[in-house]
């Protein structure tokens, strides 16, 4: 197996979920999106370690999926927190700070 | 190591045919599906490349736990659940281009920077009790702040998300 090959997966997943975030108005939809993400960074990290024979990448895997988890944790509170404000989460209605 | 280029080719085109139906597909709850295979792809990937204790941290958290936060979200913030309309911004078109533009200029840094460098096919496997070992001992701090962080989130999103 080469090196490139997951790096190359782990590209083409990340502006995937670039795209996701620039294109979708749902808030839900973005932070899937974000997911996609932090996925393809977890697929670098991993194919780094055994590149380097070291344990360190699955460290920062095991990190960064618990931080992920988080992250959903509060996105969706704060989703739900303006969904009972608004009757509707589209992002591109969320201009009250608009100068 | 053919039948192991095998496997990643098949796994590698679902993830990605996965995904570009998570960012375009028209219903909440599909993509969210979607999402599923993408998960469960990335964790075949972390076998593949000999990490089975984050695989199986993969599936636990994201596949059990971030899908079925997800899907509560959808169920709790939509009266309806299928197709819609409005899923895409006004100007959703321009995300193609930087996608494009950051994807090429990625693959011509790693083909450039990498070319074909072998993965090694006969280091040391990583064992459980290593990464525990990292953790505890010069990850300490790290993982210590870690849990401080899941801590706020879990009063972070009660306090966001109850009702007065």
């Amino acid at each position: 197996m080469l090196l490139n090959q997951f790096l190359l997966l782990g590209a083409v997943l990340f502006c995937l979920g670039v795209y996701g975030v620039i294109a979708r108005r749902n808030a839900v939809m973005v932070l899937m999106s974000i997911e996609l993400i932090l996925n393809a960074v977890n697929i670098n990290l991993l194919a780094f370690a055994l590149q380097n024979g070291t344990s360190d990448g699955h460290t920062f895997a095991l990190m960064i999926i618990a931080i992920a988890a988080a992250e959903v944790g509060v996105g969706l509170a704060m989703v739900l927190l303006v969904y009972r404000n608004r009757r509707n989460i589209a992002l591109d209605e969320l201009s009250e700070m608009k100068g | 190591m053919v039948a192991q280029n095998i496997f990643f080719g098949i796994i590698a085109a679902l993830m990605v045919v996965a995904a570009v139906r998570v960012v375009t597909v028209r219903n909440v709850v599909h993509a969210a599906l979607w999402l599923v295979l993408v998960m469960s792809g990335a964790a075949a990937q972390y076998i593949l490349l000999a990490a089975e204790f984050v695989g199986v941290t993969q599936i636990l958290v994201y596949v059990g736990a971030v899908m079925v936060l997800l899907l509560f979200g959808t169920m709790l913030t939509r009266a309806q659940i299928g197709r819609e309309s409005d899923l895409n911004n006004k100007n959703w078109a321009l995300g193609i281009p930087v996608a494009l533009v950051l994807f090429v200029a990625m693959a011509v840094a790693l083909i450039d920077g990498i070319g074909d460098d072998e993965l090694p096919r006969d280091t040391a496997r990583v064992e459980v009790a290593q990464i525990s070992d990292d953790i505890f001992s010069p990850y300490l701090v790290p993982f210590l702040a870690l849990s401080f962080v899941l801590v706020a989130v879990v009063i972070g999103a009660i306090v966001l998300a109850r009702r007065d």
